[in-house]
This record gives C-alpha cells, structure tokens and sequence, in this order.
C-alpha cells in the first residue's frame, strides 16, 4: 500500500455533459488525504475526457489522471466499471479510494472493494487520517447515530454527495492512458428513460423543498414546485405523499427514500416523522412550515413558521421572486 | 426459479437510538427488532417471481445472533420455503466479513437469482449485495423498481438520478431491492403455523476478522433551537434576509 490517493470521477447523467457535482467534492476530500498522507491524488476516468474536464480536476487538487478511454467504458455498467477501478487500484496501490455516495458509487464501490478484498465505508460524511488509522464518519441507522470508522489497510469510501465543501488551488492534471479490457458483458443497457422533464437532482441540489400530508392532495401540490422553482431548489416529498401516490418514489426523503444535505430544506406540511428526519437533518438550514406548532420538525428546523402552507408558501414563493430578482 | 434472498434482522425504523456503555455500540435494551424493510420488500419480490414461473424455490438465508430466528420465521410466514441461519462465534463488523459468511453459506447450493434489501437500516452501507455478487463472481444489478424473468436473463428496471435504466442480465446474479419494487404482504395466520413446520437450517461459520472497527457511535449533535418567523409578509422578509446574511444559503 502505498500513501497515494485514487478517485472514482462519476459522469453526469440526464443529458448533462462533463462530471457530476460530486467530482469536485471528492477531488477536494482527496486533496486533503494526499495533503495529509504525502501521497499522489490520482483520479481514474472512464470514457471521454475533455480538455475541460482535465482543467476541473487539476482546479480541485488532481495531481495525476488515469484515463479509461473508449466506448467500453461509456455509459457506465457496473462489471466494466470495476474492472477499470480494479486496474487503477493494482496501479495505483492507494491508501483510499473515494466515490461519490450515489447509485452507481455505492454500487461499484462495494463491488470493487470485494473483488479487491479491501475494506469499505458507504455514505461518509468525512474522512481524515489520524496516525496510521483512515477515520470515516458515516451517519448509521437512518442518522439517528454517528459513526467513526478506522481502518488500517487500503479502504474504499463512497462520500455523501454536499457535506465535502469544494476547494480550489491552481494546479493541473498530468493524463496517462490506462490500459483496461472490460470484461464479457453479463449486464446490457437495453435503454435509457430521460424522466422528462429538466428537474435538478435531489441528491446533489443546493436546496430541496419537500412537501407533505399537508398539501392535501396532488392538484395542491404546485405550491411545492412553484417555490422550488423560484429557488432553484430541487422538489422532495415525504412517504405519505409518496404512498398516497401524488409523487414519484424518486422524490421521496427520508429512511426508505433519499438522503439529502443540501445546504437549504424547506419542509412544508411535513410533520417529521423520524424516518423522514433521517433523510433530511444533517442538511445545513432547515425552514418548517407547518400548522401544528407541536409538530416534530419545529425541533429540527432552523426558522419555522406556523401557518397554513397554502397561505404561506405562496407569500414565501412571491418573496422570494422578488427578493432573488 | 430458485432464489436465495439473504435477510437482516435490524432494529425498528422507529426505535429511539441509545448509546450502550461502550461508546461504540447501540444498546440493544428496549429496542425492537424486524427484519430490514428493504429486505422485507426482497422476500415479497422472490415470492411474486417464484408464483409467476409455478416453480422453484425461496430461501432465506441471514446471519444473525440466536433471536434471527424470528425474522426468518416472519419470511417462511410470508411464504418462503426454507431457511439458512448461519450464526458466528463473534458478529462480524464489516460489509466484507458479512459478505464473505454469506458467501461461504450459499456454497453447493443452486440457485438463480440472489435478491437482497437495498440496504440494512442499522449500518447503511449498501455493501452485502454488490459484495456478494463479487465474491461469487456474479453479476449484479442495486437498487432495482422492477423484476422480470426472461428465460436465462432478467430484465429489471432502475431509478438513477432522473432517468430510468432498463436492463438485462444473466442469470444466475444478485439484485437488490428499491422500495418500490414490491410491497411486502403481511402474514396470515395460515403462513404463520404453515412456518412452524417448514426446514431452519442452522449453520456454524468460522468468526472471520474484519477490515474496520467502529471507534465510536454518538448522538448526531443537536441542532441550534428553532427560531419562529410570523406568517406574514413582513415576515418572509425577515427569514430571507436572515438566510442570505446570518446563513449565507441564498
């Protein structure tokens, strides 16, 4: 094992070009590790690689790039995937491997780390070193507990994407080709499904608003969009809603959902039931709007207002209009 | 079709989380435990696949301390087959070990389809799955909205960040289980003394060394108390100004 520091660089999906959001987080988490460890941040891509995208990892602390190039490795499956991870890894010989904790992060880095037989911590929300000892902290039970983590030898940690926050320093990535034969593929893309309409990701979203029981019904619910909308904020929903079928299963939050740490989570008409509270609290600011204001999530909410959310999400919606003109 | 799903008895999604004297452990006194509801949603979904094809099997395999036993009486109530309840000397810390016990349990015995939960609600790491199906050098497909068997493959569908993958694969492979893959049925009285009668394999394996140690477990910190902002205009003022100059987030 060497000090060294590898990355998975995740691509972005739904038409969007270039890398997801998280490359920068996880590039910056590198840097840090490398710092501290005296190692090479090298960052493994699959795919294409564009002169910008070399310029946004070299911004964000990539020393070196491992470059899987060709259409093997585009779009992503899982056994290709790790086979080019697996060849970075025996490559590289890294102290970590950091993904982003996303669908396909928490997929591949599971996979390559058995196939590796390395050690692994899913949905950090930190990582340092301390001595000889990798500390990951990772939420456990749905959040209702903090966890820290050691391990000795090589470990893969996925990052939970928005609690690493991104760092610049100037800087540029040296891109080395690296030789890779995916192997026979047992898993086909038949086909890809664009959701339709152009909605940021709840997972990565700078702000969510979510919206409850209290809507009242899914012809309401506009008073949801309308403010996300107005903030640019991605929509959630709680499990009521998401069972009484007026949103899709993507948009729920909480413990059988989606976990999300935006840096603004505006809960309206959502009581906070502990299962939705482990989706939602380790986001930066909360603001309730709820009529009951016994509700559990006045406990965890930054700013609550109580009243009826279809008076006072309006009033913020057109505030907001106003205030981010 | 012959499935195996492999299961997790868990705390109660709506237990209160105490710390146990340790630091580094959830004291287990006055908690209930169920079997993890993605698991659960795993089981429903391997006895949809094995009632549409009229044959084959569904095993439930987890492991577990002693009182496991419930959570795969509960599956054998909904209708499973069998069970395989493999206990070690000492629980193992890690994804890897688990997977690894896992993997040691399903030797020699034939199977189709591996189903397991997206995810264990107590550690969440979503590991065991992928895990198990590289250390049986299987395909795998995570977190799967839908299952369909097509001869030799399966087609299953997925949710990733806005878009819908539809997939083919290979059989035999693992799965895991999104929520909205199935909705799991409650046992009847019949499945429950049905149970009773059904094979609970008990299997010893080897306490296999783990990769990480938990140095602490800790209450998340508390958040700073909430400040009430009037329903008002006036007010919606005060609560933007306040999330632009005091929070920085607009």
């Amino acid at each position: 094992m060497t000090s060294d520091i590898l990355l998975y660089i995740e691509k972005a999906r739904g038409g969007e070009s270039g890398f997801k959001k998280s490359a920068a987080e996880i590039a910056t988490a590198g840097r840090a590790l490398a710092n501290a460890s005296g190692g090479t941040l090298v960052a493994l891509v699959t795919g294409t690689l564009d002169d910008d995208g070399k310029a946004l990892l070299g911004l964000h602390g990539v020393d070196k790039v491992l470059h899987a190039a060709g259409d093997a490795f585009a779009p992503y499956l899982l056994e290709s995937h790790a086979a080019a991870l697996e060849a970075a890894a025996k490559a590289v010989d890294p102290r970590a491997i950091l993904l982003a904790a996303s669908t396909v992060g928490k997929e591949l880095g599971p996979y390559a780390a058995a196939r590796l037989g390395i050690a692994l911590v899913s949905d950090a929300t930190g990582v340092a070193l301390d001595g000889d000892g990798l500390v990951v902290t990772k939420p456990r039970l749905s959040g209702k507990a903090i966890a820290e983590i050691v391990t000795g030898g090589a470990t893969a940690v996925s990052l939970r994407p928005n609690t690493t926050p991104v760092e610049e320093r100037p800087g540029d990535a040296a891109v080395e080709t690296l030789d890779v034969a995916p192997p026979e593929a047992r898993i086909r893309l038949v086909e890809v499904q664009a959701s339709g309409e152009k909605t940021v990701d709840l997972t990565e979203a700078d702000a969510v608003v979510s919206g409850g029981r209290g809507i009242g019904s899914a012809e309401s619910w506009t008073i949801v969009t309308d403010l996300a909308e107005a903030l640019g904020a991605a929509q959630g929903a709680s499990r009521a809603v998401v069972d009484a079928g007026w949103r899709p299963h993507a948009e729920q939050v909480g413990q059988t959902g989606k976990v999300v740490s935006p840096k603004l989570y505006v809960a309206a008409g959502i009581s906070g039931a502990i299962q939705h509270l482990a989706g939602m609290s380790s986001s930066k600011v909360i603001v309730a709007v709820n009529k009951d204001e016994e509700a559990p999530i006045f406990k965890v909410a930054d700013y609550g207002i109580v009243g009826d959310v279809h008076e006072v999400l309006p009033m913020l919606t057109k505030a907001v209009r106003e205030f981010l003109a | 079709m012959d499935i195996i799903v492999c299961i997790k008895r868990v705390p109660d999604t709506e237990a209160r989380v105490k710390i146990a004297g340790d630091g580094a452990s959830l004291d287990p006194s006055g908690v209930q435990f169920i079997m993890a509801p993605y698991d659960e949603i795993a089981v429903e979904k391997a006895l949809q696949l094995k009632e549409a094809s009229g044959a084959g099997t569904v095993t439930v395999v987890t492991m577990g301390p002693a009182e496991a036993t419930k959570e795969l009486r509960t599956a054998l109530a909904m209708g499973a087959d069998a069970a395989v309840h493999v206990t070690t000397a000492s629980a193992p810390s890690d994804a890897l070990a688990t997977a690894k016990t896992l993997q040691g349990a399903l030797e020699g015995r034939s199977f189709d389809l591996v189903l397991c939960g997206r995810q264990a609600t107590d550690v969440d790491d979503a590991a065991v799955g992928s895990m198990l199906a590289a250390l049986l050098g299987l395909p795998c497909v995570t977190q799967v909205s839908t299952v369909e068997a097509a001869g030799d493959t399966i087609k299953v569908s997925r949710e990733i960040e806005g878009e819908t993958e539809i997939l083919e694969v290979s059989t035999p492979c693992v799965l895991t289980a999104q929520k909205n893959l199935a909705d799991p049925r409650y046992p009847g009285l019949k499945g429950i003394m049905a149970a009773k009668k059904k094979p609970l394999e008990s299997l010893e394996a080897p306490a296999l060394e783990s990769l990480s140690q938990v140095r602490s477990l800790s209450l998340p910190p508390a958040r700073s108390e909430v400040t009430f902002i009037e329903p008002t205009p006036e007010g919606m003022q005060v609560l933007l100004t306040a999330l632009r100059n005091d929070k920085k987030v607009l």
